[in-house]
């Protein structure tokens, strides 16, 4: 019997031959049992995961996308060059200053550009500063409808500078800034989050120069940024979690 | 000027997103930025040619790019839930998140070839094309991909042992 090749095998699995090609295989695995039981290994690989992802296909397409076309470029393109022209910062600008449907912007990034945007400001970092915290976290917890917290940091040396309400393309978020003795700051982002309820673990994205560690529990997306190294921002982050999850 | 003929094919970038980087909001940010840069690039594309092709393409070239710049950690130095909602019975569950878990271990490039194949269906040609790598790449880095899998979900992995006097 002539021997057949490893590519031979895979067209198999994803009936790439033909029927007489097939035939030649399958008098070949007969008589190699190994190949077989791994041919059968990868099918139920293909199986799993069209089973897997294939109804991501019948989800509701975003509004976002299907705004596609020239007015909803121009509009992106302006909105990123006026704020990058703002403020200076590079491509993290683009799609803030959005309307609720027109970019899709991820958590991380949005955490991480309202961090770039309030945290080098001297005067006005916060709205509300921590004089009035009962305030300002009662007045958050009214507008994003959800008792808020803000966490202790102090053991971790940051303390609470203040706060302010944003506005994130899921509707109103809660910024708070917190600050070190060397003057170092973190801010942790608080946005409702559309749709199912549901927990994710931490994940960690680097946007440009701030790291965020990011998560979602239940209808809440929570990202905790600032310019330090990752495994120093994860160790405020897990304390973070804690507080918020007692 | 076909703008209904993009549109038709965002569910499938979707899908192939979400299998691709896990998260949901990376995912969709990568289509979106996808869909940009093909509205801007549709003058190169060809009438007549593959649309669905080229579109994954353009993902690719996105992906690559957005992995170099921003270094996305994606489920890699962290533990992850299974990217999509799982919907099945209580006895395959287990298999659906394991298949994700097994595709997270992979690499990047072996990823999308998998993926390209399994999920979407494309030929070993046209990922090839996609991916702008020769065919025998395709096809070994399918062949590490699938026994990486193999062994992740448990499967025997053929025996290397040596006899150790």
């Amino acid at each position: 019997m002539k021997a057949v090749t490893e590519a031979e095998l895979h067209a198999y699995v994803d009936g790439a031959l033909s029927e007489t090609e097939r035939a030649g295989i399958e008098a070949w695995l007969a008589s190699h049992p190994e190949d077989a039981d791994r041919l059968r290994a990868y099918s139920e690989q293909n199986a799993l995961m069209r089973s897997l992802y294939g109804p991501i296909i019948d989800e509701p397409v975003p509004a976002s996308m299907l705004e596609l076309g020239p007015r909803a470029w121009t509009r992106y393109a302006a909105s990123a060059a006026v704020f990058t022209l703002g403020i200076g910062m590079g491509w993290l600008g683009r799609g803030v200053l959005v309307g609720p449907q027109m970019v899709q912007v991820s958590l991380a990034r949005q955490a991480a550009t309202a961090h770039i945007v309030y945290s080098p400001e001297v005067r006005h970092p916060v709205e509300v500063t921590v004089d009035e915290e009962e305030h300002l976290v009662r007045w958050l917890s009214k507008r994003l409808g959800t008792k808020l917290r803000a966490p202790r940091l102090g053991p971790l040396g940051y303390e609470l500078v203040g706060g302010r309400l944003l506005s994130g393309t899921q509707g109103p978020v809660a910024h708070f800034m917190y600050q070190d003795a060397r003057g170092q700051r973190l801010t942790l982002y608080v946005s409702h989050q559309k749709g199912e309820p549901r927990d994710t673990a931490f994940r960690f994205s680097q946007e440009d120069r701030v790291s965020v560690f990011y998560w979602v529990d239940g209808n809440f997306g929570y990202a905790l940024s600032g310019e330090v190294r990752r495994e120093q921002l994860l160790r405020v982050a897990e304390v973070v979690y804690k507080q918020l999850n007692p | 000027m076909d703008r209904q003929s993009i549109i038709e094919h965002i569910p499938r970038l979707r899908r192939y997103a979400r299998a691709l980087v896990g998260d949901r909001y990376v995912a969709d940010d990568l289509v979106q930025d996808t869909l940009e840069r093909a509205w801007n690039k549709f003058y190169l594309w060809r009438p007549g040619s593959d649309l669905r092709a080229w579109l994954f393409t353009i993902m690719h070239n996105v992906f690559v790019n957005q992995a170099r710049r921003r270094r996305y950690e994606i489920e890699q130095a962290m533990d992850e839930l299974p990217a999509v909602a799982v919907r099945a019975t209580q006895g395959d569950h287990l298999e659906l998140e394991d298949v994700d878990r097994a595709l997270r271990t992979l690499s990047l490039e072996q990823r999308e070839v998998v993926l390209l194949v399994a999920v979407e269906q494309l030929t070993y040609e046209e990922v090839g094309r996609t991916l702008g790598v020769p065919i025998g790449t395709v096809m070994s880095r399918l062949s590490r991909a699938r026994e990486r899998m193999r062994q992740h979900l448990g499967g025997q992995a053929a025996p290397s042992l040596k006899v150790v006097k």
